[in-house]
């Protein structure tokens, strides 16, 4: 979908920034917000490109550059830590051979650490894009990334 | 059972996506009975309930309530903090992915005592799941009329929408929360005013958590001075505890209000798995205290939660076992906060990676005795002289630590290469 499109879709008022700029990197195959969005956004809610800009650096669910199609997000915080997070993004980092805020060459992955995402008592816990996994150990993270790549190869 | 579910009472047993399963459970039928009370009468009920808030820093609910009520403005708002950022807390997720009704009748009443017609629910954007179930459940609200313009037939109003965080753990501090609600960084505002007096858009503001609303509508069904007599006298109700960790069973559990914490680990949590010993336990999350095993037959209520000074009542009990090295704990924790610190403020923006240096040396075994002096005074300056809550209770774990685990400080000094030269 456009960008225009989806931006449109907001009323022209500068509380809904957010809001707008979670939807158009949503929307973006590659999972960030290019220069040109931004300065779409900045015009339709008629506020400096500035502002813009220092939102998408304070808030981290934002990227200026493009993603993976599907972004792993690993926590590694004291709950998640001291039932073997480390092992989950060990597994991870020599499965896809990256490291955090690394894209696989084929596109697919992006491995980000991520804080508490609230699921601490069926820790260790990931995300990839919305979904949430739970309880995991080397193996169930391995079954998981398997499932998506083969999801891929058939396509 | 040294559970009591009241706000609990409908999770798991009701469709959170069909209102009208929790229609037939009782949902809105508090609203409709405070409707015909005076908005005074209600702003007395919560009073007499002695709730403190849910959120963390246990302020009495009734007070910013009174506030709001009295505030003569043309508009006034009502936000709940559903921002739940602080690692080990997880109890507002499950209420609102289980009984997202409870809530906005909570917000309801709460807006009709304090005569405002607009609010907002800010929700974490990790929290997908729960920001398309509290979407729904208003939806499926307004169109059942306990939303929106003459709710019930009533001269009342009230419009309630959902706004999405977008990773940022500071956003959870109130202050923090309106910027982001305005669509600006999350950087927070140096107070006074309160939100109260000057909040969303500059205009007086009434801020609770997720839980505090929850528990409106239980005040309302049994009274204030009922409510009141559940708990201890300084902490009234019940309490969410996200309990999680080495320990068997974990999960929300709602408890009254003093309940020993070993009875929660024991008999709630199941013990300690895999033949460990619990080694600590860490208070309200990350931000909180951490103690020593001797320390757990104490009770839970909002001074044991307030240990070093530390606003950590939101409920969080993190079990440790004998499995896991101190200071490693204490540098994730430190670099959790150094990267959620908003920068705004020095002693928070530059303290974190010196005390991170400072916790290094324990780690690799190359501490001296004034690494320790250091680390404490490191944490003390920013504890006192950071602007917001974040820096502010970001060193309290240390704080606790070198507290209670001062030996193991020690043990580590001994064992280590100290490279120190005198001066
Ligand atoms: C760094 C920081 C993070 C916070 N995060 C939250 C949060 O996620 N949820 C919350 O309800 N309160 C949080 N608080 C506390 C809020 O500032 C505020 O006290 C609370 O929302 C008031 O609601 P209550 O009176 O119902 O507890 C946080 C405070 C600080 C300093
Ligand atoms: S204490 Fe930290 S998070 Fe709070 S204002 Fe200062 S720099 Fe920002
Ligand atoms: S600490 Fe990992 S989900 Fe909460």
């Amino acid at each position: 979908m456009q960008t225009e499109t989806i931006v449109q879709r907001f009323p022209k008022a500068d509380d809904y920034l957010l809001e707008i700029l979670l939807a158009v990197q949503n929307n973006n195959p590659e999972h960030y917000l290019p220069e040109k969005d931004l300065h779409y956004i900045a015009e339709y809610l008629g506020i400096p490109d500035s502002r813009v800009s220092g939102v998408v650096d304070f808030y981290t669910f934002f990227s200026t550059k493009p993603r993976g199609k599907y972004i792993i997000q690993v926590c590694d915080n004291v709950p998640c830590r001291i039932r073997h997070s480390q092992v989950v993004i060990n597994t991870l980092e020599k499965m896809l051979g990256i490291h955090f805020h690394e894209t696989t060459s084929d596109g697919l992955f992006t491995l980000e650490p991520t804080s508490c995402l609230g699921h601490c008592d069926e820790s260790p816990v990931i995300r990839i894009n919305d979904d949430v996994y739970t309880n995991l150990d080397s193996e169930k993270v391995t079954k998981i990334i398997q499932k998506y790549q083969a999801r891929e190869e058939k396509k | 059972m040294i559970t009591q579910p009241l706000i609990t009472k409908r999770c798991g047993n009701i469709d959170p996506l069909q209102i009208d399963s929790a229609l037939k459970a009782g949902a809105y039928s508090l609203l409709q009975k405070v409707l015909d009370l005076s908005r005074l009468q209600v702003i007395e009920e919560i009073k007499n309930s002695k709730i403190r808030g849910r959120g963390g820093a246990g302020f009495p609910a009734h007070i910013k309530l009174m506030s709001l009520y009295q505030e003569n403005s043309p508009q006034k708002y009502l936000v709940c903090n559903a921002d739940e950022g602080e690692p080990g807390n997880f109890k507002d997720r499950y209420l609102m992915e289980h009984d997202p009704h409870l809530i906005i009748e909570g917000m309801a009443i709460a807006a009709y005592a304090a005569g405002t017609s607009r609010g907002y629910i800010y929700i974490r954007g990790e929290y997908q799941k729960s920001i398309e179930i509290m979407k729904q459940a208003i939806t499926q609200a307004s169109a059942k009329g306990f939303l929106g313009s003459q709710i019930l037939g009533k001269d009342f109003s009230f419009h309630l929408e959902v706004r999405s965080g977008a990773g940022s753990y500071v956003c959870g501090e109130e202050f923090s929360l309106l910027e982001s609600l305005e669509g600006k960084a999350g950087r927070t505002r140096v107070k006074p005013p309160f939100p109260t007096v000057k909040g969303l858009f500059g205009y007086p503001t009434l801020i609770n958590n997720v839980e505090t609303f929850a528990n409106f509508p239980i005040i309302m069904d049994l009274s204030g001075a009922s409510y009141a007599k559940i708990g201890t006298p300084s902490s009234t109700g019940t309490k969410l505890l996200s309990l999680s960790g080495n320990i068997q069973n974990r999960g929300v559990f709602e408890v009254p209000f003093g309940i020993p914490f070993r009875k929660i680990i024991d008999e709630l949590g199941g013990g300690i798995p895999e033949g460990r010993q619990l080694k600590m336990v860490q208070l309200g999350g990350v931000c909180g205290p951490i103690i020593p095993e001797y320390l757990i037959d104490m009770i839970v209520d909002y001074e044991r939660f307030e240990v070093f000074e530390s606003k950590t009542g939101a409920g969080a009990i993190i079990v440790i076992d004998d499995s896991q090295d101190l200071f490693e704990l204490l540098a994730n924790i430190s670099d959790f906060f150094a990267h959620e610190s908003c920068g705004k403020c020095t002693p928070c923006r530059e303290g974190h990676a010196q005390i991170r240096k400072t916790l290094d040396k324990f780690i690799h075994y190359q501490a001296c005795e004034k690494d320790l002096i250091s680390l404490e005074s490191q944490a003390r300056i920013m504890h006192q002289t950071s602007l917001c809550g974040l820096g502010q209770s970001a060193p309290t774990s240390i704080i606790s630590a070198l507290y209670f685990f001062r030996n193991a400080f020690f043990d580590r000094i001994n064992a280590s290469n100290c490279q120190e030269v005198s001066a």
